[in-house]
């Protein structure tokens, strides 16, 4: 008895529940450590006359003894009533059905494995320990688990959790970034052992995606969790040297991807430097994670798949750009030489005009000269004498005694000379 | 633009740069001897990008925090 005793360890702050005008009781006595006082007389046991009468708290210590020993931790089922979320932090409230009802406390440090705290009315099963609280000599029921029907309470957490969020525009369709379609360093926040880096890893060989990937571990389940996704997102953010990050685990029961519905560990995703990828579990699974990323994965090997390109693709890309290039200079070089083609013609053809309009003018300049010529005089019948220089021979005193000349007529010209000349007339 | 070109280019830089080059190429007052010279430079972004994407394979490694805070990897595998 005495070990069990030592053994229990009720916060301190438990008596702080009831006020000043309970005073503390005395430290509590224990039934076999009693000394008998010297008047119990004829008494064999504690309690056996008025004389050897025990104290309350020896009575009420001793049922909690009783009580506890009587009963392992157990689950009981019945409905909420009359929550209290003190502000010492424990829950209290009762469990009750049409006929009884229990006094239930749930420490502070039992809370986080319990999604939310019940509401009035819910009905739960819970899983707890029956005890007597001395100070009040009730029987209270100390639980530290709690699953209200439906799944109420998970799916309660959920909505706080998501209205939080969503308040504080997290859930918003146009924070989405888009994912890097080339993404060279890729952080992976999952356990270094579980089975979604595994098929991560194996989508990116297979697709022979020229990746690095960089695993940042964490625990991906159970109570260390939602601390250490926290952490590992906070080491990304301070290193930042990847271009997206996916935080993945594989498959699992609700419970065991409860940490991916944690508000830090939301929040921490949407607070990513870098674009980010949830996959967490199958598809039917949709975490709260799922909705803070910027985009959402089925599966991990979904995530791997999304984030990458393969090799094919790349080199298609490659492809494509070679296409381009080509068909660019291609097309530069037929413009330039359909531009010297238009030249060309252009050229030709103001040569053309060119001609043409100079033969006009000569032509008509030649017909004037025609007109003026002294070969249509002569056609005429006249006729004109030529020195021997080919100079027209125009006056009288031109000519010598003997000197020939040349008589150009209309149709041809006649070697002449010059025959001494008369004596002017007297 | 050299001091550009002798930096490594990532896969995704080139694939810009090569769009960037046949755009230029597209317009209309790009004379030939520049036009040349751009086709040569994406030529050889096609050539090295092709070479890397050959020999590169994809590495997974481990995220290591130093005792200073700044942050190393390790080979995971």
């Amino acid at each position: 008895m005495t070990a069990r005793r030592g053994a229990r360890s009720e916060p301190a702050s438990e008596l702080e529940l009831f006020p000043a005008a309970e005073p503390p009781l005395p430290p509590p006595q224990r039934l076999v450590e009693e000394p008998l006082p010297s008047y119990v007389g004829s008494a064999t046991y504690p309690g056996e006359t008025a004389e050897a009468a025990i104290a309350v708290s020896t009575l009420t210590e001793t049922a909690r003894d009783i009580l506890e020993g009587a009963f392992i931790p157990i689950w009981v089922r019945g409905e909420i009533t009359d929550f209290k979320a003190h502000r010492n932090g424990h829950w209290y409230f009762g469990l009750r059905d049409s006929r009884a009802q229990i006094r239930c406390v749930v420490w502070n440090r039992d809370q986080r494995r319990i999604p939310a705290p019940p509401d009035d009315g819910m009905l739960v099963a819970a899983f707890g320990r029956l005890t007597v609280y001395p100070a009040r000599g009730e029987m209270q029921f100390t639980i530290v688990r709690l699953e209200a029907e439906g799944d109420g309470l998970r799916r309660k957490a959920l909505e706080v959790t998501r209205a939080r969020l969503a308040a504080d525009g997290l859930l918003a369709p146009e924070r989405k970034r888009a994912l890097p379609r080339f993404a060279r360093v890729i952080a992976v926040v999952t356990s270094p052992d579980g089975a979604a880096l595994h098929d991560i890893i194996a989508v990116i060989r297979r697709r022979r995606a020229q990746v690095r990937l960089v695993v940042v571990p964490a625990a991906v389940q159970g109570d260390a969790a939602p601390n250490e996704l926290c952490y590992a997102l906070d080491q990304i953010n301070r290193w930042r040297g990847a271009d997206l990050v996916i935080v993945s685990r594989g498959g699992g029961s609700r419970e065991d991807m409860w940490a991916f519905n944690n508000e830090r560990v939301a929040r921490a995703v949407a607070a990513c430097y870098a674009p980010t990828i949830s996959a967490v579990g199958h598809e039917v699974d949709l975490s709260i994670c799922d909705l803070v990323a910027d985009y959402r994965a089925p599966t991990p090997s979904a995530a791997a798949e999304a984030a990458t390109l393969s090799k094919t693709e790349l080199e298609s890309e490659l492809r494509r750009a070679a296409h381009r290039l080509q068909a660019s200079i291609a097309a530069k070089f037929s413009a330039d030489y359909d531009h010297l083609r238009h030249a060309a013609r252009d050229l030709v053809s103001a040569a053309v005009r060119q001609t043409s309009t100079r033969r006009a003018s000569l032509e008509r300049v030649s017909g004037r000269l025609h007109a003026l010529s002294p070969l249509a005089t002569m056609a005429r019948g006249y006729s004109v004498a030529r020195g021997a220089d080919g100079r027209a021979l125009t006056t009288a005193a031109q000519f010598s005694e003997d000197m020939p000349f040349d008589l150009v007529l209309r149709d041809g010209t006649i070697p002449a000379k010059a025959w001494p000349r008369n004596e002017p007339a007297p | 633009m050299a001091a550009k070109r002798a930096r490594t280019l990532t896969f995704e830089e080139r694939l810009a740069r090569l769009e960037q080059i046949a755009s230029e190429l597209d317009a209309e007052s790009v004379d030939l001897a520049k036009a040349l010279s751009l086709f040569e430079e994406g030529i050889e972004h096609l050539r090295t990008a092709a070479a890397e994407l050959a020999t590169a394979e994809a590495t997974v490694q481990r995220l290591v925090e130093r005792a200073d805070g700044t942050f190393g990897v390790t080979d995971a595998e």
